[in-house]
């Protein structure tokens, strides 16, 4: 499944190259918003990295399932015998191997853009990463084939998303925010706990729920 | 009515959507080795009987079961003896049309070794468009991978909604052969379609769908296209 | 049983006013304001229970398929909403005199406004589905979602600040309230669950006559 969708993600290249141009169109508008005053922007800097992440992640996870509908595969996926949890893990492997492109990306254009001196911060960031990521899109996929068939499904997706993510937002930014400022992870144990937590409880619903929500 | 096994079985079924009563108390049944073609006309419920059947929608009465097996409670069951071909051809647009049989065999849990996808590619007369985006195909191409797709899958019960709308003499003649050949070997074959010409020439019985409903089920031994024509219009139109 | 609930509720309301402003004392600092946490306390507990019973049935409806369960689910959800709806307000009005302020992004305050606004989101989407059965499917999926997604909004919103006092019964340690306040609350708790249940009996069966119309 994940070998299917990127397969046709590598052939359009729509998405990746879309979502590229609007974490760029995002970190100008950053700047702009924000002035050139480097204290501050230092001071924001892990929420709007954490911002720019999931509102790529929200408009790349709300076009996951649009494959689906061309010639009415979906149909075909539940047509498909088999368990359904392997189609969700598909999906969710999909849109996260996407993701986490995008972010290295536009990680690496943020120390390009705003001069951040990530260094040693580096593996515990991937860390972080990872666990937000993963997060984000473990329940934005499940959401995700639920608005597919929605009308004002680009209106509904985020609205759905978005409060569900605020754990996750959190705590992605704090330990950020302490990976930044040189502080040991041991300060944030009890954030990447919560995040493991936020994971587990995402996937284990979408894992039981999906086959329900694929029903039509 | 027919001493053999049915392989499919449905009984009192009804589907309502919003305010609308498109399945209201439908019985059919369909036995091993037979065929039944669904006439009605459109909005009859003919695709709302095919999916519920073919377990994509739930009925709001009433049950189906295949083989035995309830379209509800034992929709996996039921989906390993399925084929269908809907409206849709389940193909996907960015991949050439041996990486849709792959990935549509691999996630069935199916064998997608090159020698049965090449087999299976020749049969629909595709082999030579094998590593071809589906992109670039015509609609009768893709309707021929979709049946590429069955092929491989060696269904007991067969779904087809429109099965020969889009395709050309000979994909119509194969497809024709296959259909015997699937019956022959003790298939069931359900099959909703608008002509009454030779394309039921593959179908022991003929019932017709009209107020949601089985207004006729007959053999079709003996019926010629113009005698399918007189009963549908007296079945369809005199208020049924 | 509907009818009883409702009368039930009437009575519990009444015994609640005069719990709340007859045998509940004055508070010393806030003064009557403070009797607002009459509404504002016991509004949230039957939000949360609401939203329990929502939950519950949603459950159900997944394993069952029975229309009931999903519209104990709706109704439920819609109460339970509600019901948080007027927790806020009244924190709001509560705050502006004791506080200075309708609003701060105090730990509490934020959390239960991020709960609300998953709920008010399960509702919409209840909303943007026509086919009925979908909608149930959908719903009761993003319920199961919003409710286990509560603990952690919860820890991560008191991690990232906190302002509020502790919650006032349910702490660890001995209650420093006097038993009247305890009493009045607990009264007024009783009064709103059954006016919480009485809606849900209600709105549930306005449910199934919207169905049933339809049908």
């Amino acid at each position: 499944m994940a070998w299917k969708d990127l397969l046709v993600e590598r052939r359009s290249k729509e998405t990746l190259n879309a979502l590229l141009f609007f974490s760029l169109a995002l970190l100008l508008v950053f700047q702009f918003a924000l002035g050139p005053d480097r204290e501050r922007l230092a001071a924001v800097l892990p929420g709007l990295l954490w911002l720019g992440f999931i509102l790529s992640g929200v408009l790349g996870l709300g076009r996951s399932f649009l494959v689906e509908r061309e010639n009415d595969c979906w149909e075909g996926l539940l047509l498909t015998p088999g368990d359904k949890s392997a189609i969700y893990l598909g999906k969710l492997a999909g849109s996260l191997a996407l993701m986490l492109v995008v972010e290295a990306l536009v990680l690496a254009l943020f120390v390009l853009f705003f001069n951040v001196d990530l260094g040693p911060a580096l593996p515990g960031l991937a860390l972080v990463i990872v666990l937000g990521t993963l997060g984000v899109a473990a329940v934005g996929t499940l959401f995700a084939a639920m608005t597919a068939q929605v009308r004002a499904r680009e209106l509904l997706f985020p609205v759905l998303l978005l409060p569900v993510l605020v754990p996750v937002l959190l705590g992605t930014v704090k330990v950020t925010e302490a990976l930044l400022l040189r502080e040991p992870l041991a300060g944030v144990a009890h954030w990447l706990k919560l995040l493991v937590a936020a994971d587990v409880v995402y996937l284990t619903i979408g894992l039981l729920t999906f086959d329900v929500i694929l029903e039509g | 009515m027919v001493a053999a096994e049915s392989l499919i079985r449905v009984a009192g079924l009804a589907r309502v959507f919003g305010a609308q009563r498109v399945l209201d108390g439908v019985d059919l049944d369909v036995a091993a080795g037979e065929a039944v073609a669904l006439l009605g006309p459109n909005g009859a419920g003919k695709t709302t009987l095919l999916k519920i059947v073919a377990t994509l929608l739930r009925p709001t009465r009433g049950r189906a079961t295949v083989a035995g097996h309830d379209c509800v409670r034992e929709a996996e069951a039921v989906r390993a003896l399925l084929g269908v071909i809907a409206h849709g051809t389940h193909v996907y647009e960015d991949l050439t049309a041996r990486e849709n049989l792959v990935f549509w065999a691999r996630l069935a849990g199916r064998p997608a070794d090159r020698p049965t996808l090449a087999g299976a590619l020749a049969d629909v007369d595709l082999e030579r468009h094998a590593d071809a985006r589906v992109r670039t195909f015509s609609a009768g191409m893709r309707r021929r991978l979709a049946l590429a797709r069955l092929g491989l899958a060696q269904p007991r019960v067969l779904l087809l909604d429109e099965p020969f709308a889009g395709l050309d003499q000979r994909a119509r003649k194969w497809l024709e052969g296959r259909l015997e050949a699937f019956k022959a070997d003790g298939g069931a074959l359900l099959m909703a379609t608008h002509s009454f010409g030779r394309e039921l020439g593959i179908a022991d019985r003929i019932a017709i769908l009209a107020g949601g409903r089985v207004a006729l089920d007959t053999p079709r031994a003996g019926l010629g296209a113009e005698d399918v024509q007189r009963l549908y219009v007296a079945h369809t139109e005199d208020g049924s | 049983m509907s009818t009883a609930l409702g009368w039930l509720a009437a009575v519990g309301l009444a015994a609640g006013l005069v719990m709340g402003f007859g045998v509940a004392p004055r508070e010393v600092t806030q003064g009557n304001v403070q009797r607002i946490m009459y509404l504002h306390v016991p509004a949230v507990w039957v939000a949360y229970l609401a939203f329990a019973v929502g939950v519950a049935g949603s459950i159900a409806y997944l394993a069952g398929r029975r229309p009931g369960a999903d519209r104990l689910a709706h109704a439920a959800c819609e109460v339970g909403t509600v019901f948080l709806g007027v927790n806020i307000a009244t924190g709001a009005i509560w705050g502006k005199p004791t506080w200075g302020t309708w609003w701060t992004w105090d730990a509490r305050l934020t959390s239960v406004a991020v709960v609300f606004v998953m709920f008010v989101a399960y509702l919409l989407l209840r909303q943007a589905i026509e086919d009925r059965e979908r909608a149930a499917r959908y719903a009761a999926v993003l319920s199961i979602v919003a409710a286990l997604n509560i603990p952690l909004v919860h820890f991560s919103v008191y991690w990232w600040r906190t302002l509020h006092q502790p919650p006032s019964l349910l702490k660890p340690g001995s209650s420093t309230m006097p038993p009247e306040i305890v009493a009045a609350l607990l009264v007024n708790f009783a009064a709103l669950a059954l006016l919480g249940a009485y809606f849900v009996t209600r709105r549930a069966r306005l449910l199934a006559a919207e169905e049933e119309a339809l049908a």
